[in-house]
């Protein structure tokens, strides 16, 4: 008799769960992929397109910081293909700022991200349109990155190790083996209409915002995820080369970054009820030109190309959602609510899919009893393209 | 109070082996919300079982592509009062020349398949993007950064393509013109498509330009792919001679 991989099904085709998708295949999973929709079509396609240096949290959120400007220099490194590797800049326009702007170097320095200190005609000269007025610049390796392509890397890498992806196929519930444990899932193929069951040796559930409600199919009901939707508004033309940063505390409209012939605003921070839908708010879009300008003037005479939404998953219960740490959480069901079979992974940004994937295939390959290490650091991931071409 | 409009989408639906058919959904929208918006709702508000393609929302991914009144377009970025008027209707249907996987998602794994194949570079800076000088798009400088490259590889211009429709071995214009960036950088990379099924096929409709969503203008570069191979081969001549 051969020993068969043990199998894993991943629930979400965004970036935690093509992360995690891959980390488990290099590590010797059977892994299938589940989602309702084509990859990435929930908050992580939506996304900034922010590889962040971590400047943004070194002051209020130093783990998260830290978090960032390590996967930020991995992900450089293993997928510069969907990259514009252009570095970052943290302007100062009102003594606030500059009052920040002590805290943001002893923050940096102490979240180890390198940043540089320029005088402001030096910014000018780098990016010529930039609010004239500036009174002092950092600059930072922040970086632009295209979502879809990102998560394509890892699926496509997933695939050529074997894993497979059933996508526009929806879960339904779990299977259980009659006392509460997680021994597959209930899936609703929506191309073929077609309602079916797949078995597995663990579940993770990788749906980001989502997550709690996947996990209340399984009975938990009190998973602590805060979904937190904002804006994001697109602009017909390229007017930096950099990702431009408001030098203070975190908050509404204060990145603006470049990408491809556009110039990308956000963002906001609240909270919703229904998921699967969140409009447009037309006040946040004139509030995302209005604070853009501040930092780039010539914003003002450049036409909005699209406006949109994406929510994040904060951890945690709180009042605010800028509050709440960027950090992400992995839940081991067993531990908490005595479910075996169940691990949830959530919250994180973006920039740390790599590693909230490392974390959660740890947990995974712990509970299968897979010694194999996590090797995502090295690995270069494959075209985006290969995730079409290569077989399913 | 923002203006609302009533208007019907009328989805092009296919599921398995079924024949397909048109679903009618009334909506109460904003003119300024987009035709994806919409869509979304549909799926969201009526009919779980609609399948469409999306991720970014801001036609920087290429996902949402379909036929709206018959042209194709970026569903994210085209205004719902660009298409349609209030009590108006929007036909949405999947891009042609590509298999469909379920109503309005089509596999568009060939259009991959010869990006590949002609080594069409995802980043690179601006000065080897071969944009014609004067075409640059608003008030970009040219000034070596890196870049994703204009094309969003959406399919947009294999649907609109005539000749595509007709001869599913033609490269396509979305191909040739990633020829024609990759050879900026490497000349050699124009014999990439030195055939009749690559540079030579095309007619000059020009389809693919029209609605091309992102400044790639790939009926110039077709024009700009020939007048290069053929001057190589003119030059050729006065070698060997």
């Amino acid at each position: 008799m051969t020993a068969e991989k043990p199998h894993v099904v991943i629930i979400g085709a965004g970036f935690t769960g093509v992360a995690t998708a891959h980390d488990l295949a290099l590590r010797g999973c059977a892994v299938t992929v589940v989602d309702r929709g084509p990859i990435a079509n929930g908050t992580s396609g939506r996304t900034h397109g922010l590889l962040h240096s971590g400047g943004r949290y070194a002051v209020n959120d130093q783990e998260s910081a830290i978090e960032c400007i390590d996967e930020n220099l991995i992900l450089r490194r293993i997928v510069p293909q969907v990259i514009e590797p252009n570095g970052g800049l943290f302007i100062a326009l009102d003594d606030s700022d500059l009052e920040y702007g002590e805290r943001f170097i002893e923050g940096s320095q102490a979240c180890h991200i390198p940043i540089e200190q320029i005088s402001p005609q030096e910014a000018l000269r780098l990016e010529p349109n930039l609010n004239p007025k500036l009174l002092a610049a950092f600059t930072v390796p922040d970086a632009t990155f295209d979502p879809l392509r990102l998560a394509l890397s890892f699926a496509a890498t997933a695939k050529s190790n074997g894993a497979h992806f059933r996508l526009f196929t929806e879960v339904e519930g779990f299977i259980t083996d009659g006392q509460g444990n997680v021994t597959g899932v209930k899936v609703w193929d929506r191309a073929q209409d077609a309602h079916g069951e797949i078995h597995a040796d663990m579940v993770v559930n990788a749906t980001g915002a989502w997550a709690g409600q996947i996990a209340a199919m399984a009975g938990y009901e009190g998973l602590p995820i805060t979904p937190t939707p904002g804006v994001m508004v697109a602009f017909d033309q390229r007017l930096t080369n950099r990702v431009i940063n408001r030098l203070n505390v975190p908050g509404d409209g204060d990145i603006v970054l470049p990408q491809r012939m556009m110039v990308v605003v956000g963002t906001t921070s609240f909270q919703i009820e229904d998921l699967d839908y969140v409009p447009v708010i037309e006040d946040q879009v004139r509030q995302m030109l209005e604070r853009g300008a501040e930092l780039i003037p010539a914003l003002k005479t450049a036409n909005i190309r699209g406006a949109y939404m994406a929510t994040r998953p904060l951890v945690g219960k709180g009042s605010s959602g800028r509050s709440l740490a960027r950090t992400f959480k992995c839940f081991d069901h067993k531990e908490t609510q005595g479910i075996e079979g169940l691990v949830t992974i959530t919250g994180g940004k973006a920039t740390t899919m790599r590693a909230m994937a490392e974390k959660t295939a740890d947990i995974v390959c712990q509970k299968l009893g897979i010694t194999a290490p996590c090797l995502t650091r090295d690995v270069p991931l494959l075209s985006y393209r290969q995730f079409y071409i290569l077989p399913n | 109070m923002a203006q609302r409009w009533t208007i019907t989408y009328e989805v092009f639906r296919k599921k398995g082996s079924h024949p397909p058919h048109f679903d009618r959904f009334k909506l109460d929208v904003s003119p300024d919300e987009y035709v994806l918006d919409g869509i979304e709702r549909i799926w969201a508000f009526h009919d779980r079982s609609l399948v469409f393609s999306h991720a970014c929302h801001h036609s920087t991914c290429g996902a949402c592509g379909m036929r709206v009144n018959g042209l194709e377009k970026l569903t994210c970025i085209t205004p719902i009062h660009k298409v349609t008027r209030d009590g108006g209707v929007i036909r949405v249907e999947p891009l042609k020349n590509f298999p469909v996987i379920s109503d309005l998602s089509v596999d568009m794994s060939l259009l991959y398949q010869r990006m590949e194949m002609v080594g069409q570079r995802s980043v690179l800076p601006i000065e080897e993007e071969g944009i014609p000088d004067g075409l640059l798009y608003g008030k970009e400088q040219k000034s070596g950064h890196l870049r994703l490259a204009d094309c969003i590889e959406c399919g947009l211009c294999m649907s609109a393509c005539p000749i595509s429709a007709t001869t599913s071995s033609y490269l396509g214009p979305a191909a040739l013109a990633g020829a024609h960036q990759h050879s900026i950088a490497d000349p050699q990379a124009a014999s990439l498509v030195d055939h009749a099924d690559g540079v030579w096929r095309c007619h000059s409709a020009f389809e693919c330009t029209s609605v091309c969503p992102s400044n790639v203008n790939p009926g110039w570069r077709i024009m700009d792919l020939r007048k290069r191979l053929i001057s190589s081969r003119i030059l050729g001549i006065f070698r060997r001679l």
